[in-house]
């Protein structure tokens, strides 16, 4: 049963109605009489012009390092830099034996999945198509990603960067494992490195994400993990080692 | 007509009474202000940052057929069906027709304040299907019966006790008052409905015309499983939540979490830009966005007020209004609450039905001063006032303008007007506030000034003669 689209004749009445020019905003004000209206239209600033009003971010990695940690603090994400990457399946070793994980989830990627394989649980692979359910069931689950973004303290993850688009969000412990090369300094640049690794063929989902799971709904006090993941730890890895 | 201003009246009356009400939610948004300040105060410059988010929605408001066309075509060569909705009823019908097509009995939906703007939950409850709604605070709002109260904080009206109480009776769970667990009693019950839907339902913050991707934000998660899990994902969205480029959302997205929530960026932004790709492990099979006019064009051929179209839906102008604090989200008996729905809604639903919102304002700026998108909400209040008498004057109106403009040109009637008014005066005492005051409305809650002894032109003109006596005399 095809409905008809009503595109051609929103279009039209699109059109028509932007036949009247509309007023601008200037220091605060409409100019309703459109006095300083010159008829040549000045393009909207871009995403490099943004940076001089956004929160401002440090030059250098290790400021961007040292942003990244104090938002990942804040966020209640726990954030582990790592000498190397025995340290940080030390460390995961550690959280599975703590947390009690019975089974972890991960997918093909050059480090996350040698990481997940080592601490020698059972481990679901999303890469070749997955039971919702049995994803469902896995304690962890441990993933790559694109760029992490100092600003605000997010990960970026991709279909291909993070196994999928549930992995990353089902399990109640997220894990990413990043690099220090994948420290962007803001959502401008981390929005420009999608574009560079990606355009025209863009994944069809990639998110951000900033901080584990979270609600303000009732009476707008802070819950850790409403829909998706309770914790997120975030290890970073030196460069090269991956 | 007139039901919908008496309901709002009477609506707001009772609220403005219940100080356990105002209590709650002066409380919520006072915690809110504290942490919007915080993180405004970490930008360099909020103002700047305010105006360009302002020009770029400009460009794609004044632009809409060129953009939204580029939004719609990207989105189609990946798989994408679109479907543009005239009105809210072709966008049910169509939606409708996609559950039937696909024997879909489960929905889950994440937050679309578009889906309630045309009733889509009670029209695919009619067909027979089971919508849950997964955001924490429309969950607690739809076991109730009830519409948000807020177009981003749903349930800022229930304290964790009424909310116990709703899950106890609607979920058979233990009694607590403990925010944690009824979050966790949410999440238990919404996990197996992600797995078993048939089909998600969303709403979308952003449409990037030039990647033909759809923008969704959120803190809970429910969204990201909302469109992760089922095999079907529906996307419906207003044409005006376009953005030209994809870095523009490097300025959009932490302005939206900031004015809205007091949050530097929500917990997930993410963007879609079709169903599951070739190569892909999970994301549905079925992609469709349905982009809904539902009157927005009238609004856009309004050139005064196009600038209201900018709105990102972030109600901060709600958080900040006396009128909001006073009345409350469920008095103005509409989809968007506060003054960013006083302006829209008489465009969307009819002026001389929804007039009444525009007067329900102290016109103090408020709203203006710190929507992020520089909608100049206040004046529109105004320019809504004007329009509507221009439309439909008021019969009782001209003929009293006509004699105050009678009255006001003949010095002498004016004197003795004044006189008059003076004289009869007292008499009013007898009936202040009663029913049968012509005042009432006025003295219902205010105190009506008493008139001078003397009037200004009196006490001008003794004043003079005083001076000339003073001059007279050496």
């Amino acid at each position: 049963m095809a409905l008809p689209d009503q595109r051609e004749a929103v279009f039209v009445r699109i059109r028509e109605a932007l036949q009247r020019p509309a007023p601008h905003r200037h220091d605060g004000h409409v100019d309703y009489d459109m006095s300083g209206h010159s008829g040549v239209e000045t393009p909207p600033p871009e995403s490099d012009a943004f940076r001089a009003w956004l929160p401002s971010v440090g030059p250098s990695i290790d400021d961007q390092i040292t942003l990244f940690a104090q938002n990942a603090a804040q966020l209640k994400a726990d954030f582990r830099p790592v000498a190397s990457l025995d340290e940080a399946a030390r460390q995961l070793a550690a959280l599975a034996s703590e947390n009690g994980w019975k089974r972890v989830a991960s997918h093909r990627h050059s480090v996350a999945s040698g990481v997940a394989e080592k601490l020698g649980l059972p481990c679901l692979l999303t890469d070749s198509g997955y039971a919702t359910a049995e994803l469902e069931q896995c304690d962890a689950a441990i993933t790559g990603c694109d760029a992490l973004v100092a600003q605000t303290g997010s990960v970026l993850v991709t279909n291909p960067s993070a196994g999928g688009r549930a992995l990353s969000v089902l399990p109640p412990h997220h894990i990413v494992i990043a690099q220090r090369s994948q420290i962007v300094p803001d959502l401008a640049s981390a929005l420009q490195l999608v574009r560079k690794l990606y355009a025209p063929n863009w994944p069809s989902f990639l998110s951000f994400i900033t901080g584990p799971s979270r609600t303000g709904d009732i009476e707008r006090i802070l819950v850790l993990g409403a829909h998706g993941p309770k914790k997120l730890t975030i290890f970073l890895l030196p460069y090269h080692s991956l | 007509m007139i039901t919908f201003a008496k309901d709002f009246k009477s609506a707001a009356d009772r609220v403005t009474k219940d100080l356990r009400h105002r209590g709650l939610i002066q409380r919520a948004l006072h915690s809110y202000e504290v942490k919007r300040d915080e993180f405004k105060g970490r930008y360099q410059n909020w103002n700047e940052a305010r105006q360009a988010a302002s020009e770029i929605k400009w460009e794609a408001i004044n632009h809409l057929d060129k953009y939204l066309q580029e939004f719609i075509a990207k989105l189609e060569a990946r798989g994408t069906r679109v479907y543009v909705a005239g009105t809210g009823e072709q966008a049910r019908d169509y939606i409708l027709g996609v559950a039937k097509e696909n024997n879909v009995r489960t929905i889950i939906k994440s937050k679309s304040m578009t889906a309630e703007e045309i009733d889509l939950n009670e029209a695919l409850e009619h067909a027979g299907c089971t919508v849950f709604e997964s955001d924490l605070g429309e969950y607690i709002v739809q076991l109730r019966h009830e519409k948000p109260y807020h177009l981003v904080f749903p349930a800022m009206h229930l304290t964790r006790e009424e909310i116990s109480d709703l899950f106890q009776k609607e979920l058979g769970s233990e009694p607590t008052n403990s925010p944690e667990e009824l979050t966790m009693i949410a999440r238990r019950v919404m996990r197996q409905n992600y797995c078993r839907a048939d089909m998600g339902i969303s709403g979308a913050n952003f449409a990037v015309a030039e990647t033909g991707m759809i923008s969704i934000t959120e803190n809970e998660g429910n969204a990201r499983l909302t469109t992760a899990l089922p095999k079907i994902h529906v996307a419906i969205l207003g044409i005006e939540k376009i953005v030209p480029h994809l870095e523009d959302l490097a300025l959009f997205l932490p302005m939206l979490a900031t004015a809205g929530a007091g949050q530097p960026l929500t917990c997930y932004n993410s963007l879609f830009s079709g169903p599951r790709q070739p190569g892909e492990v999970d994301g549905p099979e079925q992609f469709h966005v349905v982009l809904l006019d539902n009157r927005r064009t009238e609004l856009l051929a309004d050139a005064e007020q196009r600038d209201s179209l900018h709105c990102i839906r972030c109600g901060a102008c709600l958080n900040v209004c006396p009128i909001f604090k006073n009345v409350g989200g469920h008095s103005y008996g509409t989809t968007y609450q506060g003054p960013i729905g006083s302006v829209i809604t008489p465009h969307l639903r009819g002026l001389q039905n929804w007039k009444h919102l525009s007067s329900a304002s102290s016109l103090c700026g408020a709203c203006t001063e710190t929507c992020p998108v520089g909608i100049d909400l206040h004046h529109h209040l105004l320019h809504n006032r004007r329009n509507a008498m221009h439309e439909k004057p008021l019969w009782w109106e001209k003929i009293a303008y006509a004699g105050f403009v009678f009255v006001m040109r003949r010095p002498t009637l004016y004197r003795i007007a004044g006189k008059l008014g003076a004289l009869f005066f007292p008499l009013h005492k007898l009936v202040n506030g009663t029913p049968l005051d012509p005042l009432r409305s006025w003295t219902k809650t205010r105190e009506f000034p008493a008139p001078a002894h003397e009037s200004f032109s009196e006490y001008w003109r003794k004043k003079k003669s005083a001076k000339e006596v003073n001059r007279g005399t050496p």
